[in-house]
């Protein structure tokens, strides 16, 4: 075979690895998404933070607004504290709420976040005050059985 | 009775040695490889040549493979997830088992049997017709003319051919779970758009191929080169090149695998 045909093929399939390539980072991974651009940092104490992972997304109504950066637990405070990231062209208010939600059933956690009404802006390295830890379930279904058990002494009246 | 418990101590001793004495002798040739890899870079078309021969050539059993195992993904993941109401994620086990492990351990196993046994044949067989005596008496380096290319082309393609594989096989899931049963496309590229990290499962999986594609290099060539110049030789050192490389690409799968999760 000669010498411009056996250049041609491997060219072709050079390429054809950069663009399997371009398809694993754009369209089966999160390359875009992975990117904030400029952010600030802010943290927050939670009670329980459930199955959240640093790398998980920060959601405020669904739309993505930054990323958690790391967790670690705190010994002053006994709870879990958490840093985020979060894109500097969306500010959120000094009394933001901040909860660890699920996205569907089984689906993973994130951190929503809720602003509040006052006029001073969170700033970098400043604290989200007002969180909500994750839902343990376990809870969840003792507090179920535990209002059931109440009702019928109810019901019969 | 005491010498036949020695005898069988000595067997197991001898194959240890075997083994471990077979481990230094590859990584002794792959450092005299890269010792002389110098002739690979300068006359880079030898290497074209042979990312034609070893990568160029094995596009179709890669692409084919990949497209395949991507639609039994597909399908297996969607009866499994169904019983669980979240056939959505099909998308997710499909990529995540392709990008993490299926695509460069499946890849790597097919181009140990395709191109690294071609390797082996090719370099067995110009050892059993002298051809490399030959070129040691006109005072040319065989490492560096003949192993050098095939070593390197070896190791650029596999890389290139795992993310081809990958690809094709997400897309088969895709065809398979979108197409054929109806999953919601959107949810499908949107939920493993999320669940795929570009650095942690692709940039990973594309490690494991190179370190792959240096081991099945290395042996391919060092069988081949050290194979007995008669045709019985180049024919065992061909079938030891394929059950090496595959049991020394699953091995490494391990510890790789092992390192990557914990960090």
């Amino acid at each position: 075979m000669n010498r411009a045909t056996l250049n041609l093929w491997v060219g072709i399939f050079v390429v054809g690895g950069f663009i399997a390539l371009l398809f694993l980072a754009f369209k089966v991974g999160n390359f875009s998404s992975g990117n904030l651009g400029e952010t600030y940092g802010v943290s927050a104490h939670f009670d329980n933070i459930g199955g959240l992972k640093a790398g998980a997304p920060v959601k405020s109504s669904g739309v993505l607004v930054g990323r958690v950066v790391a967790i670690q637990f705190d010994t002053k405070k006994y709870d879990a504290l958490v840093t985020m990231r979060l894109d500097k062209r969306i500010p959120f208010s000094n009394d933001t709420i901040a909860s660890v939600l699920t996205s569907g059933i089984l689906g993973e956690q994130y951190v929503g976040l809720e602003s509040g009404g006052e006029p001073e802006m969170l700033k970098d390295g400043g604290e989200v005050t007002h969180t909500q830890g994750a839902v343990v379930l376990e809870k969840l279904i003792g507090q179920f059985f535990l209002s059931k058990s109440q009702e019928p002494a109810e019901a019969s009246k | 009775m005491l010498n036949k418990l020695r005898r069988e101590l000595e067997s197991i001793g001898s194959l240890s040695l075997d083994l471990i004495s077979g481990i230094g002798a590859v990584f002794v040739f792959l450092l005299l490889t890269l010792r002389y890899s110098g002739t690979s870079f300068q006359r880079f078309s030898l290497t074209i040549r042979e990312i034609f021969y070893s990568g160029v050539l094995s596009l179709i059993i890669i692409l084919v493979s990949g497209l395949f195992v991507g639609m039994v993904l597909g399908l297996q993941g969607y009866e499994t997830l169904q019983t669980y109401g979240s056939s959505e994620s099909v998308g997710v086990l499909v990529a995540l088992s392709l990008t993490r492990e299926l695509g460069p351990v499946v890849s790597a196993l097919l181009f140990a049997s395709r191109a690294g046994s071609a390797i082996t044949a090719e370099i067995g067989l110009m050892k059993a017709t002298e051809q490399l005596s030959a070129m040691e008496m006109m005072a040319i380096n065989p490492i560096a003319r003949v192993v050098g290319p095939r070593f390197w082309g070896g190791v650029i393609s596999m890389p290139i051919l795992t993310a081809m594989f990958i690809g094709t096989g997400v897309l088969g899931g895709y065809i398979i779970a979108v197409l054929l049963i109806g999953v919601d496309s959107g949810a499908f590229w949107s939920q493993m758009n999320a669940a795929v990290d570009v650095s942690h499962d692709v940039l990973n999986g594309l490690l494991k191929s190179f370190v792959f594609g240096l081991a099945i290099c290395s042996i391919a060539t060092y069988q081949g080169y050290s194979a007995a110049p008669t045709a019985e030789g180049v024919s065992g050192a061909t079938t030891r090149t394929v059950v090496s490389s595959s049991l020394a690409i699953l091995a490494l799968d391990l510890v790789l695998t092992a390192f990557m999760l914990k960090g």
